[in-house]
Protein backbone atom coordinates (compact mmCIF):
# COMPACT_ATOMS: atom_id res chain seq x y z
CA UNK A 1 0.00 0.00 0.00
CA UNK A 2 3.27 2.53 0.90
CA UNK A 3 4.56 1.66 -2.38
CA UNK A 4 1.19 2.17 -4.42
CA UNK A 5 0.93 5.49 -2.71
CA UNK A 6 4.38 6.75 -3.02
CA UNK A 7 3.88 5.76 -6.85
CA UNK A 8 0.77 7.67 -7.26
CA UNK A 9 2.57 10.95 -5.13
CA UNK A 10 5.49 10.55 -7.98
CA UNK A 11 3.15 10.29 -10.66
CA UNK A 12 1.08 13.33 -8.74
CA UNK A 13 3.98 15.56 -8.82
CA UNK A 14 4.96 14.77 -12.10
CA UNK A 15 1.61 15.97 -13.27
CA UNK A 16 1.84 19.08 -11.56
CA UNK A 17 5.08 20.09 -12.83
CA UNK A 18 3.93 19.12 -16.83
CA UNK A 19 0.69 21.28 -15.67
CA UNK A 20 2.74 24.04 -14.56
CA UNK A 21 5.23 23.85 -18.10
CA UNK A 22 1.93 24.02 -20.36
CA UNK A 23 0.04 26.73 -18.38
CA UNK A 24 3.64 28.80 -18.46
CA UNK A 25 4.47 28.00 -22.13
CA UNK A 26 1.29 28.96 -22.98
CA UNK A 27 1.24 32.36 -21.44
CA UNK A 28 4.92 32.56 -22.43
CA UNK A 29 4.22 32.29 -26.25
CA UNK A 30 1.57 35.17 -26.39
CA UNK A 31 3.32 37.22 -29.49
CA UNK A 32 4.80 40.17 -28.45
CA UNK A 33 5.86 41.60 -25.09
CA UNK A 34 3.60 40.27 -22.39
CA UNK A 35 3.31 43.57 -20.44
CA UNK A 36 3.23 45.36 -23.69
CA UNK A 37 -0.09 42.64 -24.27
CA UNK A 38 -1.82 43.13 -20.89
CA UNK A 39 -1.37 47.31 -21.45
CA UNK A 40 -2.89 47.22 -25.16
CA UNK A 41 -2.03 49.49 -28.16
CA UNK A 42 -1.94 53.00 -26.78
CA UNK A 43 0.19 52.60 -23.36
CA UNK A 44 3.54 54.48 -23.25
CA UNK A 45 6.67 53.06 -23.18
CA UNK A 46 7.59 53.72 -19.66
CA UNK A 47 4.31 52.45 -18.44
CA UNK A 48 5.20 49.30 -19.88
CA UNK A 49 8.75 49.18 -18.39
CA UNK A 50 7.18 50.08 -15.28
CA UNK A 51 5.08 46.89 -16.06
CA UNK A 52 7.78 44.54 -16.82
CA UNK A 53 10.02 45.39 -13.76
CA UNK A 54 6.43 44.69 -12.02
CA UNK A 55 6.18 41.33 -13.16
CA UNK A 56 9.98 40.82 -13.14
CA UNK A 57 10.03 40.18 -16.78
CA UNK A 58 13.59 41.48 -17.55
CA UNK A 59 14.91 37.78 -15.78
CA UNK A 60 14.96 34.74 -17.80
CA UNK A 61 12.27 32.41 -18.73
CA UNK A 62 13.62 29.87 -16.19
CA UNK A 63 13.89 32.10 -13.45
CA UNK A 64 10.30 33.59 -14.21
CA UNK A 65 8.84 30.11 -14.13
CA UNK A 66 10.97 29.37 -11.11
CA UNK A 67 9.83 32.48 -8.62
CA UNK A 68 6.20 31.64 -10.13
CA UNK A 69 6.07 28.34 -8.86
CA UNK A 70 7.81 29.34 -5.62
CA UNK A 71 5.59 31.61 -5.35
CA UNK A 72 2.56 29.67 -5.56
CA UNK A 73 4.10 26.90 -3.20
CA UNK A 74 3.87 29.80 -1.08
CA UNK A 75 0.69 31.08 -1.51
CA UNK A 76 1.35 33.99 -3.07
CA UNK A 77 -0.23 34.04 -6.58
CA UNK A 78 1.10 37.53 -7.99
CA UNK A 79 -0.56 40.44 -7.89
CA UNK A 80 -3.46 40.97 -10.25
CA UNK A 81 -2.95 43.93 -12.57
CA UNK A 82 -6.26 45.15 -13.33
CA UNK A 83 -7.66 45.10 -9.85
CA UNK A 84 -4.29 45.83 -7.63
CA UNK A 85 -4.55 43.26 -5.06
CA UNK A 86 -3.41 39.86 -4.83
CA UNK A 87 -4.59 37.50 -6.54
CA UNK A 88 -4.63 34.72 -3.59
CA UNK A 89 -6.97 37.70 -2.09
CA UNK A 90 -9.44 37.60 -5.51
CA UNK A 91 -9.59 33.96 -5.44
CA UNK A 92 -10.25 33.31 -1.58
CA UNK A 93 -13.63 35.85 -2.47
CA UNK A 94 -14.69 33.55 -5.41
CA UNK A 95 -13.80 30.27 -3.88
CA UNK A 96 -16.95 31.60 -1.46
CA UNK A 97 -19.02 30.55 -4.60
CA UNK A 98 -17.38 28.11 -6.54
CA UNK A 99 -16.68 25.59 -4.17
CA UNK A 100 -20.24 25.53 -2.56
CA UNK A 101 -21.75 25.43 -6.38
CA UNK A 102 -19.17 22.63 -7.31
CA UNK A 103 -20.17 20.88 -3.86
CA UNK A 104 -23.82 21.47 -4.09
CA UNK A 105 -24.21 20.10 -7.52
CA UNK A 106 -21.97 17.15 -6.80
CA UNK A 107 -24.34 16.47 -3.78
CA UNK A 108 -28.03 17.03 -5.96
CA UNK A 109 -26.17 15.21 -8.73
CA UNK A 110 -25.67 11.81 -6.58
CA UNK A 111 -28.85 12.43 -4.80
CA UNK A 112 -30.77 12.35 -8.40
CA UNK A 113 -28.09 9.49 -9.58
CA UNK A 114 -28.69 6.79 -6.90
CA UNK A 115 -32.25 6.29 -6.91
CA UNK A 116 -32.57 6.58 -10.53
CA UNK A 117 -29.77 4.48 -11.04
CA UNK A 118 -31.34 1.47 -8.77
CA UNK A 119 -34.73 1.51 -10.16
CA UNK A 120 -33.26 0.85 -13.42
CA UNK A 121 -31.04 -1.78 -12.37
CA UNK A 122 -34.12 -3.39 -10.21
CA UNK A 123 -36.02 -3.11 -13.40
CA UNK A 124 -33.96 -4.02 -15.73
CA UNK A 125 -35.27 -5.33 -19.47
CA UNK A 126 -38.90 -3.30 -18.69
CA UNK A 127 -40.57 -0.55 -19.07
CA UNK A 128 -39.01 1.60 -16.26
CA UNK A 129 -35.95 0.73 -17.40
CA UNK A 130 -36.06 1.78 -21.29
CA UNK A 131 -37.86 4.91 -20.00
CA UNK A 132 -35.09 6.14 -17.79
CA UNK A 133 -32.54 4.93 -20.22
CA UNK A 134 -34.45 7.20 -22.63
CA UNK A 135 -34.29 9.92 -20.45
CA UNK A 136 -30.09 9.69 -19.64
CA UNK A 137 -29.29 9.98 -23.06
CA UNK A 138 -31.35 13.13 -23.52
CA UNK A 139 -29.47 14.12 -20.41
CA UNK A 140 -26.28 13.43 -21.93
CA UNK A 141 -26.88 15.26 -24.87
CA UNK A 142 -28.17 18.65 -23.09
CA UNK A 143 -25.80 21.31 -22.44
CA UNK A 144 -25.58 22.50 -19.41
CA UNK A 145 -25.34 25.99 -19.97
CA UNK A 146 -28.05 26.01 -22.04
CA UNK A 147 -30.56 23.88 -19.69
CA UNK A 148 -29.15 26.82 -17.15
CA UNK A 149 -30.74 28.85 -19.70
CA UNK A 150 -34.04 27.14 -19.59
CA UNK A 151 -34.24 26.91 -15.86
CA UNK A 152 -33.97 30.65 -15.50
CA UNK A 153 -36.68 31.23 -18.49
CA UNK A 154 -39.09 28.43 -16.26
CA UNK A 155 -38.25 29.95 -13.03
CA UNK A 156 -37.13 33.46 -13.00
CA UNK A 157 -39.19 34.69 -15.70
CA UNK A 158 -42.08 33.12 -16.13
CA UNK A 159 -42.47 31.64 -12.71
CA UNK A 160 -40.76 34.40 -10.82
CA UNK A 161 -39.58 32.47 -8.49
CA UNK A 162 -36.26 32.65 -8.61
CA UNK A 163 -33.92 35.79 -9.56
CA UNK A 164 -32.36 35.01 -12.81
CA UNK A 165 -28.52 35.74 -11.57
CA UNK A 166 -26.26 37.29 -9.22
CA UNK A 167 -25.13 36.54 -6.27
CA UNK A 168 -26.29 38.58 -2.57
CA UNK A 169 -23.65 37.00 -0.79
CA UNK A 170 -23.04 34.59 2.21
CA UNK A 171 -24.53 37.68 4.98
CA UNK A 172 -27.73 36.33 3.75
CA UNK A 173 -27.03 32.44 3.74
CA UNK A 174 -30.55 31.45 2.60
CA UNK A 175 -30.61 33.71 -0.19
CA UNK A 176 -26.86 32.89 -1.15
CA UNK A 177 -28.22 29.61 -1.53
CA UNK A 178 -31.30 29.98 -3.02
CA UNK A 179 -29.42 31.84 -5.88
CA UNK A 180 -26.57 28.62 -6.09
CA UNK A 181 -29.54 26.07 -6.59
CA UNK A 182 -30.62 27.00 -10.11
CA UNK A 183 -26.99 26.98 -11.61
CA UNK A 184 -26.43 24.03 -9.35
CA UNK A 185 -29.35 22.22 -11.05
CA UNK A 186 -28.39 23.15 -14.21
CA UNK A 187 -24.42 21.51 -13.30
CA UNK A 188 -25.91 18.33 -11.57
CA UNK A 189 -28.47 16.65 -14.17
CA UNK A 190 -25.84 16.53 -16.95
CA UNK A 191 -23.53 15.01 -14.57
CA UNK A 192 -26.67 12.57 -12.91
CA UNK A 193 -27.48 11.12 -16.06
CA UNK A 194 -24.23 10.21 -16.74
CA UNK A 195 -23.60 8.67 -13.60
CA UNK A 196 -27.28 6.78 -13.07
CA UNK A 197 -25.81 4.85 -16.28
CA UNK A 198 -22.82 3.57 -14.32
CA UNK A 199 -24.95 3.22 -11.34
CA UNK A 200 -27.07 0.75 -13.29
CA UNK A 201 -24.49 -0.89 -15.23
CA UNK A 202 -22.59 -1.57 -12.10
CA UNK A 203 -25.62 -3.03 -10.55
CA UNK A 204 -26.52 -4.86 -13.47
CA UNK A 205 -22.72 -6.33 -13.24
CA UNK A 206 -22.74 -7.03 -9.81
CA UNK A 207 -26.15 -8.67 -9.71
CA UNK A 208 -24.81 -11.27 -12.30
CA UNK A 209 -22.28 -12.42 -9.71
CA UNK A 210 -22.07 -15.86 -7.96
CA UNK A 211 -22.65 -14.42 -4.31
CA UNK A 212 -25.47 -13.00 -5.43
CA UNK A 213 -27.03 -16.22 -6.39
CA UNK A 214 -25.96 -17.21 -2.54
CA UNK A 215 -27.61 -14.61 -1.12
CA UNK A 216 -31.00 -15.38 -2.81
CA UNK A 217 -30.57 -18.70 -1.91
CA UNK A 218 -29.75 -18.31 1.73
CA UNK A 219 -33.40 -16.81 1.23
CA UNK A 220 -33.10 -13.06 0.96
CA UNK A 221 -35.66 -11.30 -1.36
CA UNK A 222 -34.32 -9.51 -4.61
CA UNK A 223 -35.17 -6.41 -3.10
CA UNK A 224 -32.98 -7.63 -0.16
CA UNK A 225 -30.44 -8.70 -1.83
CA UNK A 226 -29.82 -6.22 -4.09
CA UNK A 227 -29.92 -3.52 -1.09
CA UNK A 228 -27.53 -5.15 1.25
CA UNK A 229 -24.98 -7.06 -1.22
CA UNK A 230 -24.96 -5.54 -4.09
CA UNK A 231 -25.60 -1.35 -3.82
CA UNK A 232 -22.18 -2.11 -1.77
CA UNK A 233 -20.04 -3.55 -4.61
CA UNK A 234 -21.29 -1.89 -6.84
CA UNK A 235 -20.11 1.46 -5.03
CA UNK A 236 -16.97 1.31 -6.19
CA UNK A 237 -16.85 2.04 -9.80
CA UNK A 238 -19.63 4.40 -8.75
CA UNK A 239 -17.33 6.66 -6.61
CA UNK A 240 -14.27 6.92 -9.24
CA UNK A 241 -16.84 8.60 -11.76
CA UNK A 242 -18.07 10.53 -9.15
CA UNK A 243 -14.43 11.96 -8.36
CA UNK A 244 -13.73 11.97 -11.88
CA UNK A 245 -17.03 14.09 -12.30
CA UNK A 246 -15.24 16.84 -10.06
CA UNK A 247 -13.32 17.96 -12.70
CA UNK A 248 -16.23 17.92 -15.05
CA UNK A 249 -18.25 20.43 -12.23
CA UNK A 250 -15.44 22.65 -11.71
CA UNK A 251 -14.78 23.17 -15.53
CA UNK A 252 -18.95 23.41 -16.08
CA UNK A 253 -18.97 25.96 -13.27
CA UNK A 254 -16.61 28.30 -14.99
CA UNK A 255 -19.61 28.10 -18.26
CA UNK A 256 -22.45 28.37 -16.00
CA UNK A 257 -20.79 30.79 -13.70
CA UNK A 258 -21.07 33.11 -17.02
CA UNK A 259 -24.82 32.15 -17.50
CA UNK A 260 -25.57 33.04 -13.73
CA UNK A 261 -23.60 35.66 -13.03
CA UNK A 262 -21.76 34.38 -10.65
CA UNK A 263 -18.38 35.71 -8.96
CA UNK A 264 -16.99 33.07 -8.96
CA UNK A 265 -13.04 31.70 -10.16
CA UNK A 266 -14.40 31.30 -13.50
CA UNK A 267 -16.13 34.75 -13.71
CA UNK A 268 -12.58 35.12 -12.91
CA UNK A 269 -10.75 33.67 -15.36
CA UNK A 270 -13.18 35.30 -17.97
CA UNK A 271 -12.23 38.59 -16.68
CA UNK A 272 -8.36 37.72 -16.27
CA UNK A 273 -8.88 37.81 -20.05
CA UNK A 274 -10.66 39.79 -21.68
CA UNK A 275 -8.77 42.79 -19.37
CA UNK A 276 -5.83 40.99 -20.57
CA UNK A 277 -4.63 40.09 -16.90
CA UNK A 278 -2.24 37.31 -17.72
CA UNK A 279 -1.10 36.89 -13.70
CA UNK A 280 -4.71 36.06 -12.72
CA UNK A 281 -5.23 34.06 -15.72
CA UNK A 282 -2.43 31.70 -15.49
CA UNK A 283 -2.46 31.27 -11.56
CA UNK A 284 -5.88 30.87 -11.50
CA UNK A 285 -5.93 28.21 -14.30
CA UNK A 286 -3.05 26.46 -12.13
CA UNK A 287 -5.25 26.62 -9.53
CA UNK A 288 -8.02 24.83 -11.36
CA UNK A 289 -5.77 22.38 -12.40
CA UNK A 290 -4.13 21.65 -9.19
CA UNK A 291 -7.66 21.00 -7.29
CA UNK A 292 -8.67 18.62 -10.17
CA UNK A 293 -5.21 16.32 -10.47
CA UNK A 294 -5.34 16.19 -6.33
CA UNK A 295 -8.60 15.21 -6.27
CA UNK A 296 -8.16 11.98 -8.82
CA UNK A 297 -5.09 11.41 -6.46
CA UNK A 298 -7.54 11.14 -3.52
CA UNK A 299 -9.98 9.18 -5.55
CA UNK A 300 -7.21 6.52 -6.87
CA UNK A 301 -6.29 6.45 -3.17
CA UNK A 302 -9.42 6.00 -1.96
CA UNK A 303 -10.03 2.84 -4.63
CA UNK A 304 -7.18 1.32 -3.93
CA UNK A 305 -8.02 1.18 -0.20
CA UNK A 306 -11.36 -0.18 -0.95
CA UNK A 307 -10.14 -3.05 -3.48
CA UNK A 308 -6.83 -4.17 -2.80
CA UNK A 309 -6.40 -5.96 -6.38
CA UNK A 310 -5.95 -2.15 -7.64
CA UNK A 311 -2.34 -2.07 -5.28
CA UNK A 312 -0.85 -4.11 -7.22
CA UNK A 313 -1.37 -3.04 -10.52
CA UNK A 314 0.21 0.43 -10.07
CA UNK B 1 -27.53 -8.34 -38.72
CA UNK B 2 -30.84 -9.16 -39.92
CA UNK B 3 -32.32 -6.44 -37.84
CA UNK B 4 -30.85 -2.90 -37.30
CA UNK B 5 -31.09 -1.89 -34.24
CA UNK B 6 -33.72 1.01 -33.75
CA UNK B 7 -31.50 3.55 -31.84
CA UNK B 8 -29.16 3.51 -34.80
CA UNK B 9 -31.90 3.99 -36.84
CA UNK B 10 -32.72 6.73 -35.30
CA UNK B 11 -29.70 8.62 -34.13
CA UNK B 12 -28.67 7.88 -37.88
CA UNK B 13 -31.62 10.20 -38.97
CA UNK B 14 -31.41 12.62 -36.73
CA UNK B 15 -27.52 12.57 -37.52
CA UNK B 16 -28.24 13.04 -41.32
CA UNK B 17 -30.75 15.72 -41.03
CA UNK B 18 -27.97 18.06 -39.39
CA UNK B 19 -25.71 16.58 -41.93
CA UNK B 20 -27.76 17.26 -44.80
CA UNK B 21 -28.80 21.10 -43.31
CA UNK B 22 -24.88 21.76 -42.98
CA UNK B 23 -24.09 20.71 -46.29
CA UNK B 24 -27.12 22.63 -48.02
CA UNK B 25 -25.88 25.69 -45.90
CA UNK B 26 -22.33 25.39 -48.61
CA UNK B 27 -24.49 26.14 -51.46
CA UNK B 28 -27.99 27.63 -49.95
CA UNK B 29 -29.75 29.05 -47.12
CA UNK B 30 -33.23 30.81 -47.31
CA UNK B 31 -31.42 34.12 -45.90
CA UNK B 32 -27.98 35.88 -46.34
CA UNK B 33 -26.54 34.85 -42.63
CA UNK B 34 -23.94 38.26 -42.40
CA UNK B 35 -26.24 40.39 -43.29
CA UNK B 36 -28.21 42.21 -41.06
CA UNK B 37 -31.26 43.93 -41.74
CA UNK B 38 -32.58 45.68 -38.65
CA UNK B 39 -36.21 46.48 -40.49
CA UNK B 40 -36.44 42.64 -40.11
CA UNK B 41 -35.35 42.23 -36.24
CA UNK B 42 -37.34 40.02 -34.28
CA UNK B 43 -39.88 39.18 -36.70
CA UNK B 44 -42.33 35.39 -35.51
CA UNK B 45 -42.13 32.80 -37.81
CA UNK B 46 -43.57 33.86 -41.31
CA UNK B 47 -43.54 32.11 -44.49
CA UNK B 48 -40.51 34.29 -45.17
CA UNK B 49 -38.33 33.61 -42.01
CA UNK B 50 -39.72 30.10 -41.36
CA UNK B 51 -38.55 30.50 -37.34
CA UNK B 52 -38.36 34.17 -37.25
CA UNK B 53 -35.31 36.52 -37.16
CA UNK B 54 -32.82 37.66 -34.15
CA UNK B 55 -32.40 41.00 -32.57
CA UNK B 56 -30.24 42.07 -35.91
CA UNK B 57 -32.60 40.68 -38.76
CA UNK B 58 -31.12 37.58 -38.99
CA UNK B 59 -33.10 34.88 -40.58
CA UNK B 60 -33.05 32.14 -37.93
CA UNK B 61 -33.36 29.21 -39.55
CA UNK B 62 -30.28 30.12 -42.06
CA UNK B 63 -27.91 30.61 -39.25
CA UNK B 64 -28.80 27.56 -37.49
CA UNK B 65 -27.88 25.68 -40.71
CA UNK B 66 -24.48 27.44 -40.84
CA UNK B 67 -24.38 26.98 -37.59
CA UNK B 68 -24.85 22.92 -38.31
CA UNK B 69 -21.51 23.28 -40.55
CA UNK B 70 -19.57 25.31 -38.04
CA UNK B 71 -19.97 22.79 -35.25
CA UNK B 72 -20.25 19.83 -37.46
CA UNK B 73 -16.74 21.03 -38.72
CA UNK B 74 -15.30 21.94 -35.69
CA UNK B 75 -16.27 18.47 -34.08
CA UNK B 76 -15.45 16.75 -37.34
CA UNK B 77 -11.42 17.96 -37.81
CA UNK B 78 -10.87 17.71 -33.99
CA UNK B 79 -11.83 13.27 -33.83
CA UNK B 80 -9.66 13.54 -37.16
CA UNK B 81 -6.50 14.88 -35.39
CA UNK B 82 -6.97 12.51 -32.31
CA UNK B 83 -7.25 9.28 -34.96
CA UNK B 84 -4.49 10.36 -36.69
CA UNK B 85 -2.23 11.04 -33.96
CA UNK B 86 -3.74 9.10 -31.12
CA UNK B 87 -4.30 5.59 -32.85
CA UNK B 88 -0.44 5.10 -34.47
CA UNK B 89 0.45 6.15 -30.58
CA UNK B 90 -1.77 3.44 -29.14
CA UNK B 91 -0.53 0.57 -31.83
CA UNK B 92 3.20 1.88 -31.21
CA UNK B 93 2.68 1.21 -27.40
CA UNK B 94 0.95 -2.24 -28.03
CA UNK B 95 3.38 -3.46 -30.05
CA UNK B 96 6.23 -2.46 -27.76
CA UNK B 97 4.31 -3.59 -24.74
CA UNK B 98 6.27 -2.99 -21.59
CA UNK B 99 8.94 -0.91 -23.17
CA UNK B 100 10.08 2.55 -22.71
CA UNK B 101 7.88 4.07 -25.57
CA UNK B 102 4.75 2.13 -23.93
CA UNK B 103 5.49 3.17 -20.54
CA UNK B 104 6.02 7.03 -22.26
CA UNK B 105 2.76 7.30 -24.51
CA UNK B 106 0.43 5.77 -21.19
CA UNK B 107 1.98 8.17 -18.67
CA UNK B 108 1.64 10.93 -20.77
CA UNK B 109 -1.88 10.28 -21.53
CA UNK B 110 -2.59 9.62 -17.81
CA UNK B 111 -1.36 13.15 -17.84
CA UNK B 112 -3.76 14.48 -20.42
CA UNK B 113 -6.37 12.46 -18.91
CA UNK B 114 -5.63 14.59 -15.57
CA UNK B 115 -6.42 17.62 -16.92
CA UNK B 116 -10.05 19.31 -16.89
CA UNK B 117 -10.03 19.80 -20.59
CA UNK B 118 -12.17 22.95 -20.68
CA UNK B 119 -10.22 24.75 -18.57
CA UNK B 120 -7.01 24.54 -21.02
CA UNK B 121 -9.24 24.57 -24.08
CA UNK B 122 -10.53 28.07 -22.63
CA UNK B 123 -6.51 29.19 -21.79
CA UNK B 124 -5.33 28.03 -25.64
CA UNK B 125 -7.91 29.45 -26.96
CA UNK B 126 -7.94 32.89 -24.90
CA UNK B 127 -4.41 32.94 -25.38
CA UNK B 128 -3.57 32.39 -29.39
CA UNK B 129 -6.88 34.33 -29.91
CA UNK B 130 -10.83 32.79 -30.28
CA UNK B 131 -11.14 31.59 -33.25
CA UNK B 132 -12.67 28.03 -34.76
CA UNK B 133 -8.99 27.18 -35.69
CA UNK B 134 -8.00 27.37 -32.44
CA UNK B 135 -11.00 25.62 -31.28
CA UNK B 136 -10.39 22.57 -33.02
CA UNK B 137 -7.21 22.35 -31.82
CA UNK B 138 -7.82 22.78 -28.30
CA UNK B 139 -10.60 20.29 -28.53
CA UNK B 140 -8.74 17.82 -30.36
CA UNK B 141 -5.45 17.40 -28.49
CA UNK B 142 -7.92 15.98 -25.55
CA UNK B 143 -9.04 13.39 -28.50
CA UNK B 144 -5.79 11.74 -28.62
CA UNK B 145 -5.14 10.38 -25.78
CA UNK B 146 -8.45 9.04 -25.84
CA UNK B 147 -8.47 7.30 -29.25
CA UNK B 148 -4.39 5.91 -28.03
CA UNK B 149 -5.76 4.08 -25.11
CA UNK B 150 -8.58 2.90 -26.95
CA UNK B 151 -6.22 1.64 -29.91
CA UNK B 152 -3.62 0.16 -27.70
CA UNK B 153 -6.75 -1.81 -25.46
CA UNK B 154 -7.54 -3.40 -28.28
CA UNK B 155 -3.97 -3.99 -30.21
CA UNK B 156 -2.82 -5.69 -27.10
CA UNK B 157 -5.44 -8.15 -26.42
CA UNK B 158 -4.64 -9.03 -30.59
CA UNK B 159 -1.58 -9.41 -30.53
CA UNK B 160 -1.63 -12.67 -28.09
CA UNK B 161 -3.71 -14.19 -30.69
CA UNK B 162 -2.20 -17.28 -33.31
CA UNK B 163 -2.66 -14.98 -36.64
CA UNK B 164 -0.55 -12.30 -35.38
CA UNK B 165 2.18 -15.22 -34.22
CA UNK B 166 1.71 -16.34 -37.56
CA UNK B 167 2.64 -13.28 -39.48
CA UNK B 168 5.66 -12.75 -36.88
CA UNK B 169 6.66 -15.83 -37.87
CA UNK B 170 6.27 -15.49 -41.89
CA UNK B 171 8.76 -12.59 -41.35
CA UNK B 172 6.28 -9.23 -41.14
CA UNK B 173 7.25 -6.69 -39.35
CA UNK B 174 5.59 -5.25 -36.45
CA UNK B 175 5.08 -1.81 -37.74
CA UNK B 176 3.32 -3.53 -40.62
CA UNK B 177 1.49 -6.04 -38.85
CA UNK B 178 0.28 -3.58 -36.42
CA UNK B 179 -1.20 -1.59 -39.92
CA UNK B 180 -2.54 -4.72 -42.14
CA UNK B 181 -3.48 -6.89 -39.30
CA UNK B 182 -4.51 -5.16 -35.90
CA UNK B 183 -5.77 -2.14 -37.48
CA UNK B 184 -8.12 -3.43 -39.50
CA UNK B 185 -9.71 -5.77 -36.11
CA UNK B 186 -9.77 -2.91 -33.73
CA UNK B 187 -11.91 -0.88 -36.55
CA UNK B 188 -15.22 -1.18 -34.54
CA UNK B 189 -13.75 -0.20 -31.20
CA UNK B 190 -12.21 3.61 -33.11
CA UNK B 191 -15.42 3.29 -35.38
CA UNK B 192 -17.95 3.77 -31.62
CA UNK B 193 -15.47 5.87 -29.78
CA UNK B 194 -15.29 7.92 -32.81
CA UNK B 195 -19.08 8.90 -32.92
CA UNK B 196 -19.33 9.77 -28.88
CA UNK B 197 -16.07 12.06 -29.36
CA UNK B 198 -17.65 13.42 -32.23
CA UNK B 199 -20.61 14.21 -30.19
CA UNK B 200 -18.51 15.28 -26.88
CA UNK B 201 -16.64 17.54 -29.48
CA UNK B 202 -20.17 19.18 -30.46
CA UNK B 203 -21.02 20.21 -26.85
CA UNK B 204 -17.38 21.39 -26.25
CA UNK B 205 -17.32 23.42 -29.63
CA UNK B 206 -21.00 24.66 -28.53
CA UNK B 207 -19.74 25.73 -25.09
CA UNK B 208 -16.29 27.34 -26.69
CA UNK B 209 -18.70 29.48 -28.65
CA UNK B 210 -21.31 30.43 -25.98
CA UNK B 211 -18.26 31.92 -24.00
CA UNK B 212 -16.92 33.83 -27.24
CA UNK B 213 -13.99 31.55 -27.95
CA UNK B 214 -15.09 29.76 -31.14
CA UNK B 215 -15.73 31.07 -34.29
CA UNK B 216 -15.91 35.11 -34.91
CA UNK B 217 -18.90 36.64 -36.10
CA UNK B 218 -20.08 37.34 -38.23
CA UNK B 219 -20.01 33.40 -38.85
CA UNK B 220 -22.77 32.53 -36.60
CA UNK B 221 -22.86 29.14 -34.55
CA UNK B 222 -24.86 27.55 -32.43
CA UNK B 223 -23.41 28.46 -28.90
CA UNK B 224 -22.83 31.99 -29.71
CA UNK B 225 -26.31 31.92 -30.56
CA UNK B 226 -26.92 31.14 -27.13
CA UNK B 227 -25.25 33.80 -25.80
CA UNK B 228 -27.11 36.63 -28.07
CA UNK B 229 -30.24 35.05 -26.70
CA UNK B 230 -29.70 35.46 -23.00
CA UNK B 231 -30.21 39.40 -23.23
CA UNK B 232 -33.81 38.47 -25.26
CA UNK B 233 -34.64 35.53 -22.98
CA UNK B 234 -37.77 38.34 -21.13
CA UNK B 235 -39.27 39.28 -24.34
CA UNK B 236 -38.06 36.30 -26.94
CA UNK B 237 -37.64 33.20 -25.43
CA UNK B 238 -37.30 31.25 -28.73
CA UNK B 239 -33.98 32.66 -29.76
CA UNK B 240 -32.44 30.64 -26.87
CA UNK B 241 -34.71 27.22 -27.13
CA UNK B 242 -33.90 26.70 -30.63
CA UNK B 243 -30.06 26.48 -31.15
CA UNK B 244 -30.05 24.36 -27.94
CA UNK B 245 -33.06 22.12 -29.52
CA UNK B 246 -30.52 21.59 -32.28
CA UNK B 247 -27.22 21.14 -30.12
CA UNK B 248 -29.24 18.31 -27.95
CA UNK B 249 -30.90 16.67 -30.90
CA UNK B 250 -27.55 16.61 -32.64
CA UNK B 251 -25.36 14.65 -29.98
CA UNK B 252 -28.61 13.08 -28.93
CA UNK B 253 -28.22 11.60 -32.83
CA UNK B 254 -24.62 11.05 -32.70
CA UNK B 255 -24.66 9.08 -28.82
CA UNK B 256 -27.81 6.80 -30.28
CA UNK B 257 -25.65 5.84 -33.22
CA UNK B 258 -22.67 5.07 -31.23
CA UNK B 259 -24.58 3.05 -28.68
CA UNK B 260 -26.42 1.25 -31.94
CA UNK B 261 -23.62 0.76 -34.37
CA UNK B 262 -21.28 -0.88 -30.55
CA UNK B 263 -24.31 -3.10 -29.79
CA UNK B 264 -24.28 -4.09 -33.80
CA UNK B 265 -20.44 -4.65 -34.63
CA UNK B 266 -19.50 -6.32 -30.95
CA UNK B 267 -22.51 -7.67 -28.81
CA UNK B 268 -19.88 -9.06 -26.64
CA UNK B 269 -18.50 -4.83 -26.00
CA UNK B 270 -21.31 -3.86 -23.47
CA UNK B 271 -18.93 -1.33 -21.73
CA UNK B 272 -20.10 1.70 -19.67
CA UNK B 273 -20.36 4.64 -21.07
CA UNK B 274 -18.52 7.15 -19.71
Amino acid sequence: MLRFILGRLLSLSLSLIVASLVIFTVIEVIPGDPAAFMLGLNADEATVQALRADLGLDGSKAERYLTWIAGMVQGDFGTSYTYRVPVAELVADRLWVSLPLAILSLILSTAIAFPVGLLAAANRGRAADYGIMGGTQLGIAIPNFWFGMLLVLVFAVNLRWFSAGGFPGWEEPLQALKSLLLPSVALALPQAAILARVMRSALIETLAQDYMRTARAKGLSRRQALLRHALRNALIPVLTIIGLQFSFLLAGAIIIENVFFLPGLGRLIFQGITQRDLVVVESVTMLLVFAVIVVTFLVDIAYAIADPRLRRRA
Amino acid sequence: MSRLPVPLILGAVLSSVFLAMALLSFVWTPHDVEQLVIANRLQPASGEFLLGTDQFGRDLLSMLMVGARVSLAVALVAVGIGVVIGVPLGLAAAATRGSLLDELIMRGNDLIFAFPSLVIAILITAVFGPSAFNAIIAIGIFNIPVFARVARGGALSLWTLDYILAARVAGKGKARISAEHILPNIANLLIVQATIQFSLGILAEAALSYVGLSVQPPTPSWGRMLSDAQTMIYTHPMLAVLPGLAIVLMVLGLNLMGDGLRDMLDPRLRRVRQ
